[in-house]
């Protein structure tokens, strides 16, 4: 591989090497390898490829291109691209072609159409739902409007090889900073370019460092916030398995501002490819003299470790993920005299930070303030990572200025919802966050605009539901997910979101009664004052922005005792219209509970006593002849 | 010594005796042992130096470890928001009723373990149900039976 | 000694030491903050969040029990946020609560009760589940019963961070979260101490003395503070009594080396007291090997005359002394005493403890 870096100064050398070697490949297939791809077989794609390939000669493994060799075509699998909904993605690189949902079956064709042909294989490009195809990246809407500086390098490159991130110009951020900078100038280049946490609350990520730096007490620590608990969302997920060392960067720079020389990554178990990579990342990096004693040959020291964290999604809150590390129930302390950069990790000075935040550093210093204020609204500079997803014709991750509308996202990037269906409302922030409408659709997206309508930035998942979906029934999810992952240490949370969800299940079942929206809001407003952790601070908020957004729906539920989604299954009963059922026996034929009958090429009926409303029927119908009531 | 007591003690020998072990220790074991047993706790209470009390404390407070045999097939189904809203408790109910079993249960043959978590953070390929490692995309209600029968 | 910190509580001046706690300060001013899960033997925990207060300018309440003064704090104790926090603070506890306060151990000194009470809460307007454990923990002395845990940690804490063995824990989490000795349980299955300092931290009637039930309310006993006779540490104790019967003891906060803080011996080990077979008159076996009832005067000279006797036997290091820790220090002052002067010897001993 490479020899080790021997000092900051010798870094552009190795990104010049890294980047000629790499341009001798003349042209690449990338196979989009994140999660999402993966689990549609985009492995065996992978060496599909590798295997024709190197059955007509044309493979050129990595090593021969360092070694001075030129090749015509190699194949790199990358991290997550974004699209996972039309995954397996494979882009032929440099023109930027994309392929969807390929198969093992279709890599013979595109090598030959695409490589030695030199044109496209149609039927594996994206089609726009009017119909026209998109060949490369810049024609396809969900990448039209985003802006990718984080995620710039995702699913071009292989995040188990260093030397592409080398060829990115990867590790200079931080070789400027050790060879250019003292700690002091780190710190004032981050608070001017007012980098804010994207962990959710968005406090300045200038000035957590400096407080952190000021902290006396001997040996101090970085994390990495990767736990990334909330339902929904998955930016932190593929930025650690598409670009892990961008992260390792900006841990290294950090760690030099505050003066700390160990860090932990926090990764959920839930995310075993993260951690794969992760681990690759820190032994390619220790062996280049990027991590560990003496990096670059300086005399600064710093080494990274992996924390796997054991399924609570509570552990995310800083303290609490301080406490599991340190081998304690993952309950949150209070902070009310101290905070972790201060007291944190085994009582020492501790910086704590979203992977999306640590993954802006380098890219902040080596770029500059100027260009990073560039981009956003002006308490919110720079870019945000979202994870688009529910009914919404694209899902996947993307990446956008601040300041973007929802409209822009929903609409351009997402291209609306699908199946002809309503936009009813898009959730923003998980558990914590809320429920905006369709009349927010104008309002530019971040930090602040977004706690102003009741919602929150979040860790950044973005769902949209349409009109079959019950608000109600929603904000009773969301509920039952923090009444399952309270810790129990607080009572207003432990207690109040059990007793929130009960309203929210009679009200959803038709037996709420008048009184409940009333008793709903002031229990919401009291475990939000005076819960101890931010999980009960904000877990009311989806019930709140749905009662300010959405009360009618509450109101339909309560006096009517009607669903106006049709969703909730007390207050909705299906049948067939026997006028328009031609018999196809498709329902029957999917109906998990046996409830249908009906003679081939006759009206069907639905027995209401088997019934157990799972809506297979409603969606399977194509003749529109199964309703709700 | 049983053949648990000896692979417990492999495991062990590999991390150093401080509390902040206990984790990844509960994880080693969770993984090669399937599950913790009161014993295990104790022995590992016993070598980290702790009281036993925190040891199952810390193991009961996360979702990934259990106190009981798990199926030879786990079927895991995601709630996130977005495989919530396209339909992941139907599926939720459906497994439940297929199996004759609970959220969290294990069948008595040991065959299958369901249970529901909160996100897997494959959210673009709502709904998504998991057999043990390998992930299921766009699970609709029909294709159950299919799952289960291993198509 | 550090400048103390001046701030105002309730529109009244007060000062405090750097490091004390708006509770603490209060507390000396005699200002009341309610409490739940804070005891003053333990670490704040902040977890109850029935003694929130308003603090100006610190952007939200604050736990009192654990947030510090700082200077020129302005606090107000009770407001309409606080209150209505508190109201639902303990509705929400009720909520999942036995009320069967009529036939509870702690009637009368519990926690919860007292703050319904003061609240005028009758009855918690949230329906829905309550634990119903039923359990029966089998051991002779101490009474657990879960349904009336509110989970503020106190007992869990007392153990770990006071006595030590830890045998107490949080288990699972959320609503369903429990207090419960290792693996859900009983006591005696576990190194529990039966010491009861958990018994005397419980706020409620959660965890409660098995020797004391039904023995009397608190306003039925009398009260009598005393040093324990079991060993020379000498903690205060505080005997209730009723009818001239001990039925319960227990350490105030705010007296003696001890500070709320016993053993298992100082806090269950009262029975002897009223015990049939205790020992309230001297007995001399005769030579038949039979005890009688004898006098003191009898009884001392005798033990003087064969004392006497063996030393000028034998030597004076033929004899030896064990004094008991149970004297006081005078006591064994005087015993040692007695030893060397009168009887001659320097073999001088006690039993470190009983
Ligand atoms: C219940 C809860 C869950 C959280 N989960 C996460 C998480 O998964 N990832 C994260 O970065 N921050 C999470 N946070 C926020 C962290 O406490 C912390 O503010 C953040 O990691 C700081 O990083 P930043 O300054 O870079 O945003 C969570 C907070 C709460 C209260
Ligand atoms: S608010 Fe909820 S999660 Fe936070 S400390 Fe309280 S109980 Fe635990
Ligand atoms: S048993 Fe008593 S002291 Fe222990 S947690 Fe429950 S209420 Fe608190
Ligand atoms: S007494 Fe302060 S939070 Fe419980």
């Amino acid at each position: 591989m490479l020899n080790r870096i021997k000092s900051p100064l010798q870094v552009a050398d190795v990104v010049r090497e890294c980047g000629e070697a790499l341009g001798r490949e003349k042209s690449r297939f990338v196979i989009c390898a994140g999660t999402g791809c993966v689990a549609g077989g985009s492995m065996d794609v992978f060496r599909e490829f590798e295997r024709l390939l190197k059955a007509k000669g044309l493979y050129g493994d990595v090593q021969l291109l360092f070694e001075g060799h030129t090749s015509p075509v190699g194949v790199i699998f990358s991290g997550c691209y974004g699209f996972c909904q039309v995954g397996p993605l494979v882009q032929f690189q440099p023109k930027g072609i994309i392929y969807t949902k390929v198969t093992v079956q279709d890599v013979d064709e595109i090598i030959k159409t695409t490589f030695e042909e030199d044109s496209v294989v149609e039927r594996l490009l994206y089609r726009k739902h009017d119909g026209t195809l998109c060949p490369t990246e810049d024609e396809v809407p969900f990448y039209g409007k985003q802006k990718r500086v984080i995620l710039a390098e995702c699913g071009h490159i292989n995040p188990e090889d260093i030397r592409e991130y080398f060829a990115t110009g990867g590790y200079q951020a931080l070789a400027s900073a050790l060879s250019k900078m003292d700690p002091d100038g780190v710190i004032d280049i981050i608070s001017r370019s007012g980098l804010r946490g994207r962990g959710g609350a968005g406090f300045p990520a200038g000035r957590k460092m400096a407080l952190a730096r000021e902290s006396q007490g001997g040996r101090k620590y970085v994390i990495c916030n990767g736990d990334e608990g909330d339902p929904g969302a998955f930016m932190d997920r593929s930025v650690l398995e598409a670009n892990p060392h961008s992260v390792l960067e900006g841990m290294a720079i950090a760690a030099y501002a505050i003066g700390a020389d160990k860090g932990y990554i926090y990764v959920r178990a839930e995310y075993p490819l993260a951690v794969t990579r992760i681990d690759i990342a820190i032994d390619q990096a220790r062996r280049s003299g990027v991590l560990g004693k003496g990096i670059m040959g300086t005399d600064f020291d710093f080494d990274v470790e992996v924390f796997q964290g054991a399924g609570a999604f509570i552990c995310g809150e800083a303290t609490a993920l301080i406490r599991s590390i340190e081998g304690f129930r993952g309950s949150p302390e209070m902070t009310l005299s101290y905070y972790p950069t201060e007291r944190g990790l085994w009582g020492k000075p501790t910086l704590l930070n979203n992977v999306k935040t640590l993954a802006f550093i380098p890219k902040i210093i080596a770029n500059g303030v100027r260009w990073f204020t560039g981009m956003g609204t002006k308490g919110s500079p720079g870019t945000a990572v979202f994870a688009l997803t529910g009914e919404v014709r694209n899902n996947g991750l993307i990446e956008v200025p601040m300041g973007i509308t929802l409209r822009e996202i929903i609409f351009d990037i997402g291209e609306g919802v699908p199946g002809g269906r309503e936009f009813k409302a898009v959730q923003i922030g998980g558990p914590s966050g809320g429920c905006l409408p369709r009349e927010l659709l104008d309002i530019e997206v971040d930090f602040d605009s977004l706690l102003d309508a009741g919602a929150m930035m979040g860790s950044g998942g973005m769902v949209v539901v349409d009109d079959t979906t019950c608000m109600v029934d929603l904000a009773r999810y969301f509920l039952a997910f923090t009444r399952m992952e309270s810790c129990g240490k607080c009572v207003p949370c432990r207690i109040g979101t059990k007793r929130m969800l009960e309203m929210l299940t009679r009200i959803c079942e038709g037996k709420g009664e008048p009184e409940d929206v009333g008793r709903l809001e002031e229990l919401a407003l009291d475990i939000k004052e005076g819960s101890l952790c931010a999980l009960g601070g904000t877990a009311p908020n989806p019930v709140l922005t749905t009662l300010r957004y959405f009360k009618d729906e509450y109101e339909a539920h309560i006096h009517e005792k009607r669903c106006p989604a049709g969703l909730c299954a007390n207050l909705v009963t299906f049948h067939i219209d026997s006028e328009k059922c031609n018999g196809c026996t498709v329902c029957a034929r999917n109906c998990p509970a046996d409830a249908i009958t009906g003679e081939k090429k006759k009206p069907h009926v639905i027995d209401q006593d088997k019934c157990i409303k799972c809506r297979e029927c409603l969606s399977r119908c194509r003749f529109d002849a199964v309703y709700t009531e | 010594m049983g053949k648990t007591d000896v692979e417990l003690k492999t495991i062990l020998e590999k991390f150093e005796a401080t509390r902040s072990e206990l984790i990844p220790i509960l994880q080693a074991a969770q993984s090669s042992l399937g599950y913790l047993t009161n014993d295990t706790m104790r022995e590992i209470a016993r070598y980290l130096s702790i009281p036993e009390s925190q040891v199952y404390g810390v193991a009961s407070f996360f979702e990934r470890f259990s106190f009981s045999r798990r199926g030879r097939r786990e079927i895991t189904v995601c709630c996130g928001t977005a495989c919530y809203v396209k339909g992941a408790r139907r599926l939720v109910d459906i497994l439940e009723s297929e199996l004759g079993i609970r959220c969290g249960d294990t069948t008595p043959d040991l065959e299958y373990s369901l249970k529901q978590v909160a996100c897997v953070g494959a959210c673009a390929l709502a709904p998504v149900v998991l057999v043990n490692e390998d992930v299921h995309r766009q699970m609709e209600p029909g294709k159950v039976k299919g799952l289960l029968a291993g198509e | 000694m550090s400048e103390k910190i001046k701030l105002t509580i309730d529109g009244k001046k007060c000062a405090g030491r750097p490091g004390r706690t708006i509770l603490e300060v209060a507390r000396e001013n005699d200002i009341w903050i309610p409490t739940l899960c804070f005891d003053e033997r333990l670490e704040p925990y902040g977890a109850c969040r029935i003694c929130l207060v308003e603090v100006k300018g610190a952007g939200g309440l604050l736990p009192a029990c654990a947030a510090e003064i700082t200077p020129d704090m302005v606090v107000k104790t009770s407001s309409k946020r606080v209150d209505s926090i508190r109201r639902t603070v303990i509705e929400l506890l009720l909520s999942d609560h036995p009320a069967d306060c009529m036939t509870c151990e702690s009637t009368g000194s519990c926690a919860l009760q007292d703050l319904a009470y003061r609240y005028g809460i009758k009855e918690s307007s949230f329906k829905g589940e309550a634990h119903s454990y039923h359990l029966a923990d089998d051991n002779p002395v101490i009474e657990r019963d879960p349904d009336k845990c509110i989970l503020c940690g106190r007992c869990a804490r007392i153990c770990d961070e006071v006595v030590g063995p830890g045998v107490l824990g949080f288990v699972g989490r959320g609503f369903d979260a429990t207090v419960s000795p290792p693996y859900d349980r009983l006591l005696e299955e576990s190194p529990c101490l039966f010491c009861g300092q958990c018994v005397s931290t419980c706020p409620v009637g959660a965890l409660t003395s098995k020797l004391s039930e039904g023995a009397g309310r608190p306003w039925e006993l009398e009260s009598t503070d005393t040093i324990c006779p079991y060993c020379g540490v000498g903690c205060t104790l505080r005997l209730w009594t009723r009818d001239n019967k001990v039925v319960n003891v227990t350490a105030p906060m705010d007296k003696g080396v001890n500070r709320g803080n016993l053993c298992v011996k100082g806090r269950f080990g009262f029975q002897f007291i009223d015990s049939p077979d205790r020992l309230k008159h001297p007995l001399v076996r005769g030579k038949d090997g039979r005890l009688r009832k004898t006098t003191w005067n009898k009884a001392i000279s005798l033990v003087a005359e064969r004392l006497s006797e063996t030393r000028d036997k034998h030597g004076a290091d033929s004899v030896g002394g064990l004094a008991s820790a149970r004297c006081t220090n005078e006591e064994n002052y005087l015993f040692q005493k007695f030893m060397r002067a009168v009887v001659g010897t320097n073999n001088v001993d006690h039993c470190a403890r009983l």
